[in-house]
């Protein structure tokens, strides 16, 4: 196994940050520059080598699957975008910003980053519009009725207008989490990232949250999602992200991934899933 | 009709069902007290320790013991010296008290009316007392009266008194302050030296748990900082307090205190003493909000972050908001334990309950009372501290079934 990346990625973080702020931002907007760049990540877990030099572009409104085997890396790369995890070499770049330990870097690109969790993470002492409207009004410091309109069309957007005045504990899993959805949407991000969004749900409440995910790929939002969901991929990914022991093993378009896998891991790991 | 009929006919069949002996005393008996040998044994051996221990003790308190020493001085037990004309202070306190409990059982606690209805005769009871002066017989029953205003008013209107509520028991503790000390010059000062009996012992209590209240958040908080100076204070007063007994911290604060005073700041006994307590009680809330705060799972942070609030905004909205309420009831009995505590104020000389009854049984008139002062007194710590687990163990069952 060779420890060099697989995957290569034709932007480097100098060809982003050498830039001027405006230009930047506009190469951004016009999908000549990645909204996501990770070149060269690795992390560590004491001696366990989690990362192992993970290369990525995601451009504005591009939506990416990352699928492979558990333990394989997915939630902590994932994470590491919105600085949940640290890394300790390589460097992300998010929406032109470049992730450090500076902490107002990370609080710019938590503000532009959006997550729903495979635990959904609501907040049960407080009800459902005070969960979407909290961040908005003190992080975004919007006036509390201008929050509350917003979350009241998000909450209809994702198909639950009815059930602001509950509090989490009252409603069901699919339900709770297209409130997180909701949620994540409210600070209006620029990113998505999702990490196994329907892992812990019943199967007869999965298509429910995988249909406001369509819906909400298909209104242009850039999306990052671990999932095993081949029939989400399928229909919406851009490009696909095959993880395996902290490496990018192979990646594609959804057609090139199924019909034509390269890797021997990934044809294992797809036939496993796939039956 | 007919099917009607049939249907009753059957499920009253179904409930009849049960054996019967559950629904007679004798078969409660036999299953409860004698089902097996040993059991019989023990039921036995526990009624003969019951009736050798009850019976002397009984015959004891109704025929032989004196009780007059405790009637003669029963404004010293409640009050200490506050002065006479002065103690509608405390009553007005009290009364406020049973409005502000009112208005928060009507509110927190609607259904548990029953509960709350036997609670209210309790003063009625103390107001039937045959001792007492006719002033504390009216006020038990304006007590009454309070309580039962702050209750309807939180029936008619539980919506709009939510926030008064709040309000309400947030500028308790201030008023009671106020008080009891006095402004001048409206409500003439009242030294802290006059106070005693049980309005000492509730007034530590109350002032140990409010106040390290928010040190002791302060401190748990301070123990999870990545700041090194903050963690090792916090970590280091906490430990230290928490390896030393109560009396040893109160012996501490009588001698110490003045050392790190400037000389013209005099602080009386009871001031020193409640410096004491707080400071010993915060080490133990600390670690009380400390257990509450681990308790959070770790997405819930994660969600916080995710969202970008900043540590504090996350610790402000999400997690000290759920950790608080998980340990309230851990809090009421770090309370109750404190009101019991309190009674070692009294080895550095101060007259609460326990300090009182030395002084009562000093008085020529009543040397050798001693059985009848200290069941006196065990009897009122009894009574309040099984009042407030009983009422802390309601609003567990009410805070649980709320909201989640
Ligand atoms: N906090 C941690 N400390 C040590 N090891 C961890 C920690 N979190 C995750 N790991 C390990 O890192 C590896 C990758 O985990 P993860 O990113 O969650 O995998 P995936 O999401 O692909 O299932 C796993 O082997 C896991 O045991
Ligand atoms: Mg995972």
């Amino acid at each position: 196994m060779s420890e060099a990346s697989v995957v290569q990625v034709k932007t480097t973080p100098e060809d982003l940050l050498n830039l001027p702020e405006e230009k930047r931002r506009a190469a951004i907007e016009q999908k000549e520059m990645p909204i996501v760049l990770a070149h060269e990540v690795h992390k560590w877990y004491g001696n366990f080598h989690v990362l192992r030099g993970i290369n990525m572009e995601v451009f504005k409104g591009e939506v990416i699957v990352i699928f492979g085997p558990s333990g394989s890396g997915k939630s902590t790369f994932i994470r590491t975008i919105n600085r949940l995890e640290e890394y300790q070499k390589g460097k992300i770049i998010v929406d032109g910003i470049e992730l450090s330990r500076d902490v107002r870097n990370i609080e710019k690109i938590r503000m532009e980053t959006g997550m729903v969790f495979q635990q959904f993470n609501l907040f049960p002492h407080l009800t459902v519009m005070q969960n979407i409207t909290l961040a908005p009004i003190h992080v975004r410091k919007w006036p509390k009725a201008k929050a509350e309109e917003v979350a009241l069309q998000l909450l209809a957007r994702v198909g639950i207008p009815d059930q602001a005045d509950k509090y989490p504990g009252q409603l069901s899993g699919g339900q709770q989490q297209r409130v997180a959805i909701a949620r994540a949407l409210a600070m209006q991000p620029k990113i998505m990232l999702f990490d196994e969004p329907t892992s812990a749900l019943d199967p007869e409440m999965i298509k429910e949250v995988l249909d406001v995910m369509i819906e909400l790929a298909e209104s242009g939002m850039t999306m990052l999602v671990v999932t095993h969901e081949m029939g989400f991929a399928r229909a919406v990914a851009d490009r696909m992200y095959f993880f395996d022991q902290g490496q990018i093993v192979e990646s594609g378009t959804p057609e090139e991934i199924f019909t034509n896998p390269k890797e021997d891991r990934t044809k294992l790991f797809l036939s496993q899933i796939l039956h | 009709m007919m099917n009607r009929e049939v249907n009753k006919q059957y499920s009253s069949g179904e409930v009849l069902a049960p054996p019967t002996e559950r629904y007679t005393v004798l078969g409660w008996l036999k299953k409860n007290l004698f089902s097996t040998w040993y059991y019989t044994l023990l039921t036995l051996v526990t009624l003969y320790v019951l009736y050798a221990v009850l019976k002397p003790t009984l015959f004891w308190a109704l025929k032989q013991a004196e009780w007059e020493v405790v009637v003669v001085n029963l404004r010293l037990f409640m009050v200490g010296q506050y002065p006479a004309d002065q103690i509608f202070r405390i009553w007005i306190a009290l009364h406020l008290l049973a409005f502000t409990a009112g208005l928060a059982w009507a509110i927190w606690l609607p259904k548990a009316r029953r509960i709350g209805a036997f609670l209210l005769l309790i003063p009625l009871g103390l107001a039937a007392l045959p001792f007492i002066s006719g002033f504390s017989r009216l006020n038990w029953i304006l007590f009454d009266i309070f309580a039962l205003a702050g209750w309807g008013l939180g029936i008619w209107k539980p919506k709009a008194m939510r926030r008064p509520l709040i309000w309400l028991l947030l500028a308790y503790f201030p008023i009671l302050i106020l008080l009891i000390l006095g402004v001048e010059p409206i409500l003439k000062i009242v030294k802290t030296n006059l106070w005693g009996g049980l309005l000492l012992t509730m007034l530590l209590a109350v002032v140990g748990i409010t106040v390290s209240f928010p040190l002791g958040i302060l401190l748990a908080l301070g123990r999870q900082s990545k700041l090194p100076i903050v963690k090792g204070f916090s970590v280091l007063y906490i430990e230290i307090i928490r390896g030393v007994p109560l009396v040893t911290v109160l012996f501490m604060a009588q001698l110490m205190l003045p050392l790190f005073l400037p000389p013209q700041i005099k602080i009386d006994n009871v001031l020193r003493a409640m410096a004491g307590i707080i400071l010993f009680a915060a080490a133990y809330m600390a670690e009380n909000v400390r257990g509450g705060l681990q308790a959070i799972p770790k997405g819930q942070h994660e969600a916080a972050w995710a969202l970008g609030l900043s540590g504090f905004q996350t610790m402000y909205y999400i997690i000290l908001p759920q950790a608080l309420r998980n340990v309230i009831p851990v809090i009421v009995g770090q309370f109750i334990a404190l009101f019991k505590d309190t009674s070692l104020v009294a080895i550095v000389g101060l007259l609460d309950l326990l300090g009182i009854a030395s002084t009562v049984l000093a008085q020529p008139e009543f040397i050798g009372h001693q059985r009848e002062v200290y069941l006196f007194i065990a009897l009122i710590y009894w009574v309040f501290s099984y009042a407030m687990s009983y009422a802390s163990r309601r609003l567990e069952v009410a805070l649980g079934v709320g909201e989640r």
